[in-house]
Protein backbone atom coordinates (compact mmCIF):
# COMPACT_ATOMS: atom_id res chain seq x y z
CA UNK A 1 0.00 0.00 0.00
CA UNK A 2 3.00 2.31 0.42
CA UNK A 3 3.22 3.10 -3.32
CA UNK A 4 -0.19 4.81 -3.00
CA UNK A 5 1.39 7.87 -1.40
CA UNK A 6 2.52 9.53 -4.63
CA UNK A 7 -0.84 8.79 -6.24
CA UNK A 8 -2.70 10.17 -3.22
CA UNK A 9 -0.83 13.47 -3.28
CA UNK A 10 -1.52 13.72 -7.02
CA UNK A 11 -5.25 13.21 -6.36
CA UNK A 12 -5.54 15.71 -3.52
CA UNK A 13 -3.14 18.34 -4.92
CA UNK A 14 -5.71 20.50 -6.80
CA UNK A 15 -8.00 20.89 -3.80
CA UNK A 16 -5.15 21.28 -1.29
CA UNK A 17 -3.56 24.05 -3.36
CA UNK A 18 -7.01 25.65 -3.74
CA UNK A 19 -7.64 25.42 -0.02
CA UNK A 20 -4.35 27.18 0.73
CA UNK A 21 -4.80 29.86 -1.95
CA UNK A 22 -8.51 30.58 -1.54
CA UNK A 23 -9.25 29.84 2.15
CA UNK A 24 -6.23 29.56 4.47
CA UNK A 25 -4.04 32.37 3.11
CA UNK A 26 -7.02 34.79 2.70
CA UNK A 27 -8.05 34.04 6.28
CA UNK A 28 -4.59 35.00 7.56
CA UNK A 29 -4.49 37.98 5.18
CA UNK A 30 -7.79 39.42 6.39
CA UNK A 31 -6.54 39.16 9.95
CA UNK A 32 -3.33 40.97 9.02
CA UNK A 33 -5.22 43.62 7.05
CA UNK A 34 -7.51 44.26 10.01
CA UNK A 35 -4.46 45.40 12.01
CA UNK A 36 -3.02 47.48 9.20
CA UNK A 37 -3.47 50.38 6.89
CA UNK A 38 -2.91 49.81 3.20
CA UNK A 39 -3.45 51.70 -0.04
CA UNK A 40 -2.43 48.81 -2.38
CA UNK A 41 0.76 50.70 -3.34
CA UNK A 42 2.93 51.19 -0.27
CA UNK A 43 3.74 48.44 2.20
CA UNK A 44 1.12 47.42 4.75
CA UNK A 45 1.48 49.69 7.78
CA UNK A 46 0.83 48.25 11.24
CA UNK A 47 -1.77 50.35 13.08
CA UNK A 48 -2.51 48.03 15.98
CA UNK A 49 -6.14 47.83 17.02
CA UNK A 50 -7.05 51.19 15.46
CA UNK A 51 -9.34 49.69 12.81
CA UNK A 52 -11.26 47.86 15.52
CA UNK A 53 -11.44 51.02 17.63
CA UNK A 54 -12.75 52.96 14.62
CA UNK A 55 -15.38 50.33 13.92
CA UNK A 56 -16.50 49.92 17.53
CA UNK A 57 -16.87 53.67 17.97
CA UNK A 58 -18.84 54.01 14.73
CA UNK A 59 -22.61 54.09 15.28
CA UNK A 60 -23.08 52.89 11.67
CA UNK A 61 -21.26 49.67 12.52
CA UNK A 62 -23.51 49.05 15.53
CA UNK A 63 -26.52 49.90 13.42
CA UNK A 64 -25.47 47.17 10.96
CA UNK A 65 -24.95 44.73 13.83
CA UNK A 66 -28.38 45.37 15.37
CA UNK A 67 -30.03 45.26 11.92
CA UNK A 68 -28.42 41.89 11.23
CA UNK A 69 -29.55 40.57 14.62
CA UNK A 70 -33.05 41.94 13.99
CA UNK A 71 -33.17 40.14 10.63
CA UNK A 72 -31.83 36.92 12.16
CA UNK A 73 -34.10 37.07 15.20
CA UNK A 74 -37.30 37.44 13.18
CA UNK A 75 -36.42 35.47 10.03
CA UNK A 76 -35.47 32.26 11.83
CA UNK A 77 -38.59 31.74 13.98
CA UNK A 78 -40.86 32.92 11.15
CA UNK A 79 -39.37 30.67 8.47
CA UNK A 80 -39.00 27.64 10.77
CA UNK A 81 -42.59 27.85 12.06
CA UNK A 82 -43.98 28.11 8.52
CA UNK A 83 -41.70 25.28 7.37
CA UNK A 84 -42.65 23.00 10.28
CA UNK A 85 -46.40 23.59 9.85
CA UNK A 86 -46.24 22.83 6.13
CA UNK A 87 -44.02 19.78 6.72
CA UNK A 88 -46.43 18.38 9.34
CA UNK A 89 -49.37 18.76 6.95
CA UNK A 90 -47.38 17.15 4.14
CA UNK A 91 -46.14 14.28 6.33
CA UNK A 92 -48.99 11.91 5.47
CA UNK A 93 -50.03 9.86 2.52
CA UNK A 94 -52.23 12.13 0.45
CA UNK A 95 -52.92 12.88 -3.17
CA UNK A 96 -50.81 15.62 -4.81
CA UNK A 97 -48.25 15.37 -2.01
CA UNK A 98 -45.19 15.49 -4.27
CA UNK A 99 -46.78 18.34 -6.25
CA UNK A 100 -47.17 20.45 -3.12
CA UNK A 101 -43.60 19.69 -2.10
CA UNK A 102 -42.29 20.66 -5.54
CA UNK A 103 -44.22 23.95 -5.57
CA UNK A 104 -43.14 24.97 -2.06
CA UNK A 105 -39.55 24.22 -3.00
CA UNK A 106 -39.66 26.20 -6.25
CA UNK A 107 -38.57 29.59 -4.77
CA UNK A 108 -35.45 27.94 -3.27
CA UNK A 109 -33.95 27.26 -6.73
CA UNK A 110 -34.65 30.72 -8.14
CA UNK A 111 -31.92 33.41 -8.01
CA UNK A 112 -32.35 35.60 -4.92
CA UNK A 113 -31.75 38.68 -7.04
CA UNK A 114 -34.63 37.87 -9.42
CA UNK A 115 -36.90 37.00 -6.48
CA UNK A 116 -36.07 40.26 -4.72
CA UNK A 117 -36.69 42.20 -7.94
CA UNK A 118 -40.16 40.64 -8.35
CA UNK A 119 -40.94 41.44 -4.72
CA UNK A 120 -39.75 45.02 -5.19
CA UNK A 121 -42.56 45.27 -7.72
CA UNK A 122 -45.11 43.39 -5.56
CA UNK A 123 -44.34 45.60 -2.56
CA UNK A 124 -44.16 48.88 -4.50
CA UNK A 125 -45.82 51.39 -2.15
CA UNK A 126 -47.81 53.14 -4.91
CA UNK A 127 -48.55 50.54 -7.61
CA UNK A 128 -47.68 47.18 -6.01
CA UNK A 129 -50.07 44.24 -5.98
CA UNK A 130 -49.78 43.75 -2.22
CA UNK A 131 -50.95 47.25 -1.36
CA UNK A 132 -53.69 47.02 -4.02
CA UNK A 133 -55.00 43.84 -2.40
CA UNK A 134 -54.74 45.42 1.06
CA UNK A 135 -56.71 48.41 -0.23
CA UNK A 136 -59.46 46.03 -1.39
CA UNK A 137 -59.95 44.81 2.18
CA UNK A 138 -59.87 48.35 3.55
CA UNK A 139 -56.27 48.53 4.76
CA UNK A 140 -53.97 51.33 3.73
CA UNK A 141 -50.71 49.48 3.03
CA UNK A 142 -47.36 50.67 4.41
CA UNK A 143 -44.43 52.01 2.39
CA UNK A 144 -42.64 48.64 2.67
CA UNK A 145 -38.96 48.96 1.66
CA UNK A 146 -39.32 52.75 1.42
CA UNK A 147 -40.44 53.05 5.05
CA UNK A 148 -38.03 53.12 8.00
CA UNK A 149 -40.10 50.78 10.13
CA UNK A 150 -41.15 48.43 7.31
CA UNK A 151 -37.91 48.09 5.31
CA UNK A 152 -36.48 45.23 7.37
CA UNK A 153 -39.81 43.36 7.69
CA UNK A 154 -40.03 43.57 3.87
CA UNK A 155 -36.63 41.93 3.51
CA UNK A 156 -37.62 39.26 6.05
CA UNK A 157 -40.87 38.59 4.19
CA UNK A 158 -38.98 38.03 0.93
CA UNK A 159 -36.49 35.73 2.68
CA UNK A 160 -39.19 33.65 4.34
CA UNK A 161 -41.03 33.28 1.03
CA UNK A 162 -37.86 32.23 -0.74
CA UNK A 163 -36.33 29.95 1.88
CA UNK A 164 -39.01 28.16 3.92
CA UNK A 165 -39.17 25.36 1.31
CA UNK A 166 -35.62 24.35 2.18
CA UNK A 167 -36.34 23.98 5.91
CA UNK A 168 -39.62 22.22 5.02
CA UNK A 169 -37.73 19.51 3.11
CA UNK A 170 -35.32 19.01 6.02
CA UNK A 171 -38.22 18.89 8.53
CA UNK A 172 -40.01 16.34 6.32
CA UNK A 173 -36.95 14.11 6.43
CA UNK A 174 -36.86 14.49 10.23
CA UNK A 175 -40.58 13.72 10.59
CA UNK A 176 -40.20 10.55 8.57
CA UNK A 177 -37.75 9.35 11.19
CA UNK A 178 -40.34 9.55 14.00
CA UNK A 179 -41.75 6.03 14.61
CA UNK A 180 -45.53 5.98 14.11
CA UNK A 181 -45.92 3.57 17.07
CA UNK A 182 -45.17 6.50 19.38
CA UNK A 183 -48.22 8.37 18.11
CA UNK A 184 -50.38 5.25 18.24
CA UNK A 185 -49.37 4.51 21.82
CA UNK A 186 -50.00 8.12 22.85
CA UNK A 187 -53.40 8.09 21.22
CA UNK A 188 -54.37 4.94 23.14
CA UNK A 189 -53.28 6.72 26.32
CA UNK A 190 -55.67 9.54 25.41
CA UNK A 191 -53.17 12.20 24.30
CA UNK A 192 -54.77 14.88 22.12
CA UNK A 193 -53.19 16.43 19.02
CA UNK A 194 -51.44 19.20 20.99
CA UNK A 195 -50.05 16.77 23.59
CA UNK A 196 -48.76 14.52 20.80
CA UNK A 197 -47.11 17.49 19.09
CA UNK A 198 -45.67 18.83 22.34
CA UNK A 199 -44.40 15.53 23.78
CA UNK A 200 -43.56 13.47 20.68
CA UNK A 201 -43.05 15.57 17.54
CA UNK A 202 -41.10 18.44 19.10
CA UNK A 203 -38.65 16.34 21.16
CA UNK A 204 -38.11 13.83 18.36
CA UNK A 205 -37.42 16.67 15.93
CA UNK A 206 -35.01 18.50 18.23
CA UNK A 207 -31.85 17.42 16.34
CA UNK A 208 -33.41 18.56 13.04
CA UNK A 209 -34.58 21.85 14.52
CA UNK A 210 -31.19 22.42 16.10
CA UNK A 211 -29.42 21.81 12.79
CA UNK A 212 -31.77 24.21 10.99
CA UNK A 213 -31.45 26.91 13.66
CA UNK A 214 -27.65 26.81 13.53
CA UNK A 215 -27.38 26.77 9.72
CA UNK A 216 -30.04 29.48 9.47
CA UNK A 217 -28.22 31.71 11.96
CA UNK A 218 -25.01 31.34 9.98
CA UNK A 219 -26.68 32.15 6.65
CA UNK A 220 -28.75 35.00 8.16
CA UNK A 221 -25.63 36.70 9.50
CA UNK A 222 -24.42 36.70 5.87
CA UNK A 223 -27.65 38.06 4.32
CA UNK A 224 -26.94 40.45 1.45
CA UNK A 225 -28.58 39.86 -1.97
CA UNK A 226 -32.25 40.46 -1.13
CA UNK A 227 -31.48 43.48 1.04
CA UNK A 228 -29.22 45.00 -1.61
CA UNK A 229 -31.87 44.65 -4.34
CA UNK A 230 -34.90 45.71 -2.26
CA UNK A 231 -33.24 49.00 -1.41
CA UNK A 232 -31.59 49.32 -4.84
CA UNK A 233 -27.96 49.16 -3.75
CA UNK A 234 -28.39 51.53 -0.83
CA UNK A 235 -28.74 50.93 2.90
CA UNK A 236 -32.46 51.64 3.00
CA UNK A 237 -34.26 54.60 4.57
CA UNK A 238 -32.14 55.92 7.47
CA UNK A 239 -29.83 52.84 7.19
CA UNK A 240 -32.80 50.66 8.14
CA UNK A 241 -31.55 47.68 6.11
CA UNK A 242 -27.80 48.15 6.49
CA UNK A 243 -26.73 44.60 7.37
CA UNK A 244 -23.19 43.64 8.29
CA UNK A 245 -22.19 42.24 4.87
CA UNK A 246 -23.55 45.36 3.17
CA UNK A 247 -21.50 47.42 5.63
CA UNK A 248 -18.36 45.41 4.75
CA UNK A 249 -19.12 45.69 1.03
CA UNK A 250 -19.52 49.45 1.24
CA UNK A 251 -16.38 49.98 3.34
CA UNK A 252 -14.25 47.77 1.10
CA UNK A 253 -15.54 48.48 -2.41
CA UNK A 254 -17.06 51.97 -2.24
CA UNK A 255 -15.00 53.75 0.45
CA UNK A 256 -11.90 51.53 -0.03
CA UNK A 257 -11.27 51.45 3.72
CA UNK A 258 -9.67 47.99 3.54
CA UNK A 259 -8.45 47.95 7.14
CA UNK A 260 -11.77 48.87 8.69
CA UNK A 261 -13.65 46.52 6.33
CA UNK A 262 -11.28 43.71 7.33
CA UNK A 263 -11.86 44.42 11.01
CA UNK A 264 -15.63 44.17 10.48
CA UNK A 265 -15.06 40.92 8.54
CA UNK A 266 -13.07 39.46 11.41
CA UNK A 267 -15.90 40.34 13.82
CA UNK A 268 -18.39 38.52 11.56
CA UNK A 269 -16.04 35.55 11.20
CA UNK A 270 -15.55 35.23 14.95
CA UNK A 271 -19.33 35.32 15.48
CA UNK A 272 -19.89 32.55 12.92
CA UNK A 273 -17.00 30.52 14.33
CA UNK A 274 -18.41 30.74 17.86
CA UNK A 275 -21.86 29.60 16.70
CA UNK A 276 -20.34 26.69 14.78
CA UNK A 277 -18.27 25.62 17.78
CA UNK A 278 -21.30 25.91 20.08
CA UNK A 279 -23.09 23.61 17.65
CA UNK A 280 -20.44 20.91 18.12
CA UNK A 281 -20.70 21.34 21.86
CA UNK A 282 -24.48 21.18 22.15
CA UNK A 283 -25.16 18.65 19.41
CA UNK A 284 -24.67 15.77 21.81
CA UNK A 285 -26.98 17.34 24.37
CA UNK A 286 -29.78 17.78 21.84
CA UNK A 287 -29.72 14.17 20.71
CA UNK A 288 -30.48 13.01 24.23
CA UNK A 289 -33.19 15.61 24.81
CA UNK B 1 -64.97 8.22 7.87
CA UNK B 2 -66.76 11.55 7.38
CA UNK B 3 -64.31 13.14 9.80
CA UNK B 4 -61.44 11.66 7.80
CA UNK B 5 -62.85 13.04 4.56
CA UNK B 6 -63.37 16.53 5.93
CA UNK B 7 -59.90 16.63 7.49
CA UNK B 8 -58.42 15.57 4.14
CA UNK B 9 -60.37 18.34 2.46
CA UNK B 10 -59.15 20.85 5.05
CA UNK B 11 -55.53 19.83 4.42
CA UNK B 12 -55.94 20.30 0.69
CA UNK B 13 -57.50 23.72 1.23
CA UNK B 14 -54.56 24.76 3.44
CA UNK B 15 -52.01 23.39 0.98
CA UNK B 16 -53.67 25.03 -2.00
CA UNK B 17 -53.71 28.36 -0.14
CA UNK B 18 -49.98 27.91 0.45
CA UNK B 19 -49.42 27.17 -3.23
CA UNK B 20 -51.27 30.36 -4.16
CA UNK B 21 -48.96 32.40 -1.89
CA UNK B 22 -45.90 30.76 -3.46
CA UNK B 23 -47.09 31.01 -7.06
CA UNK B 24 -48.74 34.47 -7.15
CA UNK B 25 -45.40 36.35 -7.42
CA UNK B 26 -44.47 34.25 -10.48
CA UNK B 27 -47.91 34.72 -12.04
CA UNK B 28 -47.80 38.45 -11.39
CA UNK B 29 -44.29 38.69 -12.83
CA UNK B 30 -45.40 37.02 -16.09
CA UNK B 31 -48.67 38.94 -16.26
CA UNK B 32 -46.92 42.30 -15.71
CA UNK B 33 -44.35 41.49 -18.39
CA UNK B 34 -47.12 41.39 -21.06
CA UNK B 35 -48.72 44.69 -20.05
CA UNK B 36 -48.32 48.17 -21.52
CA UNK B 37 -46.56 50.82 -19.44
CA UNK B 38 -49.96 52.34 -18.59
CA UNK B 39 -51.68 49.03 -17.81
CA UNK B 40 -48.96 47.80 -15.51
CA UNK B 41 -49.64 50.57 -12.97
CA UNK B 42 -53.41 50.73 -13.55
CA UNK B 43 -55.77 50.56 -10.59
CA UNK B 44 -57.60 48.31 -9.94
CA UNK B 45 -54.97 45.83 -11.14
CA UNK B 46 -56.08 43.20 -13.64
CA UNK B 47 -54.74 39.66 -13.38
CA UNK B 48 -54.68 39.18 -17.12
CA UNK B 49 -52.97 41.68 -19.41
CA UNK B 50 -55.40 43.40 -21.78
CA UNK B 51 -54.22 44.02 -24.42
CA UNK B 52 -51.39 41.48 -24.42
CA UNK B 53 -48.25 43.24 -25.60
CA UNK B 54 -44.95 41.54 -26.43
CA UNK B 55 -42.87 44.73 -26.69
CA UNK B 56 -41.28 44.35 -23.25
CA UNK B 57 -39.36 41.24 -24.32
CA UNK B 58 -37.47 42.50 -27.39
CA UNK B 59 -36.98 45.82 -25.61
CA UNK B 60 -35.51 44.29 -22.43
CA UNK B 61 -33.18 42.18 -24.58
CA UNK B 62 -31.95 45.18 -26.55
CA UNK B 63 -31.42 47.79 -23.79
CA UNK B 64 -29.04 45.55 -21.82
CA UNK B 65 -27.11 42.51 -23.10
CA UNK B 66 -29.21 39.75 -21.52
CA UNK B 67 -28.14 37.21 -24.15
CA UNK B 68 -24.48 37.83 -23.34
CA UNK B 69 -25.21 37.63 -19.60
CA UNK B 70 -26.85 34.25 -20.17
CA UNK B 71 -23.83 33.03 -22.08
CA UNK B 72 -21.50 34.33 -19.30
CA UNK B 73 -23.52 32.73 -16.50
CA UNK B 74 -23.77 29.47 -18.41
CA UNK B 75 -20.05 29.42 -19.18
CA UNK B 76 -19.02 30.23 -15.60
CA UNK B 77 -21.45 27.82 -13.93
CA UNK B 78 -20.62 24.98 -16.34
CA UNK B 79 -16.87 25.38 -15.83
CA UNK B 80 -17.40 25.60 -12.05
CA UNK B 81 -19.44 22.42 -12.15
CA UNK B 82 -17.19 20.31 -14.37
CA UNK B 83 -14.00 21.54 -12.73
CA UNK B 84 -15.41 21.21 -9.22
CA UNK B 85 -16.63 17.68 -9.87
CA UNK B 86 -13.22 16.63 -11.18
CA UNK B 87 -11.12 18.08 -8.32
CA UNK B 88 -13.59 17.09 -5.58
CA UNK B 89 -13.97 13.52 -6.81
CA UNK B 90 -10.20 13.13 -7.11
CA UNK B 91 -9.61 14.33 -3.56
CA UNK B 92 -12.59 12.38 -2.25
CA UNK B 93 -11.27 9.18 -3.83
CA UNK B 94 -7.87 9.64 -2.16
CA UNK B 95 -9.44 10.35 1.23
CA UNK B 96 -11.89 7.46 0.93
CA UNK B 97 -9.60 4.75 -0.44
CA UNK B 98 -5.87 5.47 -0.46
CA UNK B 99 -3.54 5.24 2.50
CA UNK B 100 -0.97 7.97 2.83
CA UNK B 101 0.81 9.86 5.59
CA UNK B 102 -1.15 12.85 6.91
CA UNK B 103 -4.45 11.65 5.48
CA UNK B 104 -6.62 12.13 8.58
CA UNK B 105 -4.96 15.41 9.53
CA UNK B 106 -5.42 16.88 6.06
CA UNK B 107 -9.03 15.73 5.92
CA UNK B 108 -9.67 17.37 9.28
CA UNK B 109 -8.17 20.65 8.02
CA UNK B 110 -10.40 20.50 4.92
CA UNK B 111 -13.45 19.96 7.12
CA UNK B 112 -12.37 22.86 9.32
CA UNK B 113 -12.34 25.19 6.29
CA UNK B 114 -16.09 24.53 5.99
CA UNK B 115 -16.42 26.95 8.91
CA UNK B 116 -14.90 29.85 6.95
CA UNK B 117 -17.70 31.96 5.44
CA UNK B 118 -17.38 33.38 1.93
CA UNK B 119 -17.03 36.96 3.24
CA UNK B 120 -13.72 36.21 4.97
CA UNK B 121 -11.86 35.74 1.69
CA UNK B 122 -13.72 38.55 -0.10
CA UNK B 123 -11.19 41.35 0.48
CA UNK B 124 -7.95 39.30 0.29
CA UNK B 125 -9.08 37.52 -2.88
CA UNK B 126 -10.11 40.82 -4.45
CA UNK B 127 -6.61 42.15 -3.75
CA UNK B 128 -5.05 38.93 -5.08
CA UNK B 129 -7.04 39.01 -8.33
CA UNK B 130 -6.32 42.71 -8.70
CA UNK B 131 -2.57 42.08 -8.40
CA UNK B 132 -2.67 39.43 -11.13
CA UNK B 133 -4.90 41.63 -13.35
CA UNK B 134 -7.97 39.44 -13.31
CA UNK B 135 -10.47 42.11 -12.24
CA UNK B 136 -13.30 42.38 -14.78
CA UNK B 137 -12.57 38.87 -16.05
CA UNK B 138 -14.44 35.67 -15.20
CA UNK B 139 -11.43 33.97 -13.58
CA UNK B 140 -12.25 35.09 -9.99
CA UNK B 141 -15.65 33.42 -10.44
CA UNK B 142 -14.14 30.21 -11.81
CA UNK B 143 -10.88 29.48 -9.97
CA UNK B 144 -12.10 29.48 -6.32
CA UNK B 145 -15.23 27.34 -6.92
CA UNK B 146 -13.21 24.83 -8.95
CA UNK B 147 -10.29 24.47 -6.57
CA UNK B 148 -11.84 25.09 -3.17
CA UNK B 149 -14.95 23.09 -2.33
CA UNK B 150 -14.62 21.27 1.00
CA UNK B 151 -18.30 20.37 0.97
CA UNK B 152 -17.98 18.57 -2.36
CA UNK B 153 -15.03 16.53 -1.06
CA UNK B 154 -16.93 15.60 2.09
CA UNK B 155 -20.12 14.62 0.22
CA UNK B 156 -18.34 12.47 -2.37
CA UNK B 157 -16.05 10.84 0.17
CA UNK B 158 -19.10 9.72 2.14
CA UNK B 159 -20.56 8.25 -1.05
CA UNK B 160 -17.35 6.55 -2.20
CA UNK B 161 -17.09 4.77 1.14
CA UNK B 162 -20.39 3.01 0.42
CA UNK B 163 -18.97 1.45 -2.79
CA UNK B 164 -17.84 -2.16 -2.10
CA UNK B 165 -14.03 -2.49 -2.16
CA UNK B 166 -14.06 -6.00 -3.71
CA UNK B 167 -14.25 -4.56 -7.23
CA UNK B 168 -11.15 -2.46 -6.68
CA UNK B 169 -9.23 -5.29 -5.05
CA UNK B 170 -9.88 -7.50 -8.06
CA UNK B 171 -8.70 -4.70 -10.37
CA UNK B 172 -5.60 -4.18 -8.23
CA UNK B 173 -4.67 -7.85 -8.50
CA UNK B 174 -4.97 -7.44 -12.27
CA UNK B 175 -2.41 -4.62 -12.01
CA UNK B 176 -4.67 -1.56 -12.27
CA UNK B 177 -3.26 1.67 -10.80
CA UNK B 178 -5.34 4.12 -8.72
CA UNK B 179 -6.01 6.35 -11.73
CA UNK B 180 -7.54 3.44 -13.65
CA UNK B 181 -9.63 2.44 -10.64
CA UNK B 182 -10.79 6.04 -10.13
CA UNK B 183 -11.83 6.57 -13.75
CA UNK B 184 -13.08 3.06 -14.61
CA UNK B 185 -14.68 1.87 -11.36
CA UNK B 186 -15.34 4.71 -8.91
CA UNK B 187 -16.64 7.45 -11.22
CA UNK B 188 -19.10 5.26 -13.18
CA UNK B 189 -20.54 3.94 -9.91
CA UNK B 190 -20.78 7.44 -8.42
CA UNK B 191 -22.90 9.01 -11.17
CA UNK B 192 -25.96 9.64 -8.90
CA UNK B 193 -23.80 11.44 -6.30
CA UNK B 194 -21.99 13.39 -9.03
CA UNK B 195 -25.31 14.52 -10.54
CA UNK B 196 -26.59 15.65 -7.13
CA UNK B 197 -23.41 17.58 -6.34
CA UNK B 198 -23.27 18.93 -9.91
CA UNK B 199 -26.77 20.42 -9.68
CA UNK B 200 -25.84 22.00 -6.36
CA UNK B 201 -22.60 23.54 -7.68
CA UNK B 202 -24.29 24.79 -10.87
CA UNK B 203 -27.20 26.47 -9.08
CA UNK B 204 -25.05 27.90 -6.31
CA UNK B 205 -22.76 29.61 -8.81
CA UNK B 206 -25.56 30.58 -11.20
CA UNK B 207 -27.27 32.43 -8.33
CA UNK B 208 -24.13 34.12 -6.97
CA UNK B 209 -24.42 37.89 -6.69
CA UNK B 210 -21.86 39.37 -4.30
CA UNK B 211 -18.75 38.02 -6.07
CA UNK B 212 -19.80 39.11 -9.62
CA UNK B 213 -20.76 42.47 -8.08
CA UNK B 214 -17.26 43.13 -6.79
CA UNK B 215 -15.25 41.59 -9.65
CA UNK B 216 -17.08 42.64 -12.82
CA UNK B 217 -17.23 46.21 -14.16
CA UNK B 218 -18.08 45.97 -17.88
CA UNK B 219 -21.70 45.24 -18.74
CA UNK B 220 -20.67 42.72 -21.40
CA UNK B 221 -19.00 40.60 -18.68
CA UNK B 222 -22.02 40.60 -16.34
CA UNK B 223 -23.75 37.45 -15.15
CA UNK B 224 -27.56 37.17 -15.14
CA UNK B 225 -28.13 38.21 -11.47
CA UNK B 226 -25.73 41.13 -11.80
CA UNK B 227 -27.37 42.31 -15.03
CA UNK B 228 -30.79 42.09 -13.36
CA UNK B 229 -29.58 44.49 -10.70
CA UNK B 230 -28.55 46.96 -13.43
CA UNK B 231 -32.05 46.77 -14.93
CA UNK B 232 -33.34 47.87 -11.53
CA UNK B 233 -30.91 50.75 -11.14
CA UNK B 234 -31.25 51.92 -14.78
CA UNK B 235 -34.95 51.30 -15.52
CA UNK B 236 -36.32 51.23 -11.97
CA UNK B 237 -39.82 52.45 -12.75
CA UNK B 238 -40.49 50.53 -15.98
CA UNK B 239 -42.05 47.55 -14.31
CA UNK B 240 -43.26 45.77 -17.44
CA UNK B 241 -39.71 45.84 -18.77
CA UNK B 242 -38.20 44.70 -15.45
CA UNK B 243 -40.65 41.81 -15.13
CA UNK B 244 -39.87 40.71 -18.70
CA UNK B 245 -36.18 40.64 -17.75
CA UNK B 246 -36.99 38.63 -14.59
CA UNK B 247 -39.11 36.18 -16.60
CA UNK B 248 -36.28 35.69 -19.08
CA UNK B 249 -33.89 35.13 -16.17
CA UNK B 250 -36.12 32.61 -14.39
CA UNK B 251 -37.94 30.73 -17.16
CA UNK B 252 -35.19 28.23 -18.13
CA UNK B 253 -34.48 27.43 -14.47
CA UNK B 254 -38.17 26.77 -13.81
CA UNK B 255 -38.48 24.55 -16.90
CA UNK B 256 -35.44 22.47 -15.94
CA UNK B 257 -36.75 22.27 -12.37
CA UNK B 258 -40.15 21.07 -13.59
CA UNK B 259 -38.43 18.26 -15.48
CA UNK B 260 -36.20 17.05 -12.66
CA UNK B 261 -37.47 18.57 -9.40
CA UNK B 262 -36.66 15.40 -7.45
CA UNK B 263 -32.94 15.77 -8.18
CA UNK B 264 -33.00 19.46 -7.31
CA UNK B 265 -34.72 18.86 -3.97
CA UNK B 266 -32.34 16.02 -3.09
CA UNK B 267 -29.29 17.93 -4.24
CA UNK B 268 -30.06 21.11 -2.37
CA UNK B 269 -31.53 19.51 0.73
CA UNK B 270 -28.36 17.43 0.96
CA UNK B 271 -25.96 20.28 0.47
CA UNK B 272 -27.66 23.06 2.38
CA UNK B 273 -27.92 25.79 -0.25
CA UNK B 274 -29.30 28.93 1.33
CA UNK B 275 -29.25 32.54 0.43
Amino acid sequence: MRRDTAWAYFFIAPQIIGMLAFAVVPMIAVLALSFGSWDLIHALKWVGANNYKDEFSDPIFWKSVTNTLYYTGVFIPASLIVALLVAMVLNRKMALRSWYRAIFFLPVITPTVAVALVWTWLLNPDYGLVNDLLYDVGISGPGWYADIGWAMPSAILVSVWRNFGYSMVIFLAGLQGVPSQLYEAAQIDGAGPWARFRHITLPMLSPTTFFLVVTSIISSLQVFDQVFILTNGKAGPDDATRVIVFHIYELAFRVFAWGQASAATVVLFVAILLITLLQFRFQRWVHYA
Amino acid sequence: MILDLSSRLLFHVVMLAGCVVVLVPFVWMISSSFKTAADVIAFPPSWLPNPIVMDNYPQSLSILPMGTAYFNSFKISTLDTIGGLITCSMAAYAFARLRFPGRDGLFFVILATLMIPQEVSLIPLYILFKQIHMIDTHWPLILPPVFQNPYGIFLLRQFFRTIPVELEEAARIDGANPWTIYTRIILPLAVPALVTLGIFIFLYNWNQFLTPLIYLNSTENFTVPLLLSSYLSDYGSEWGLLMAACTIAMAPLIVVYALGQRYFIEGIALSGLKG
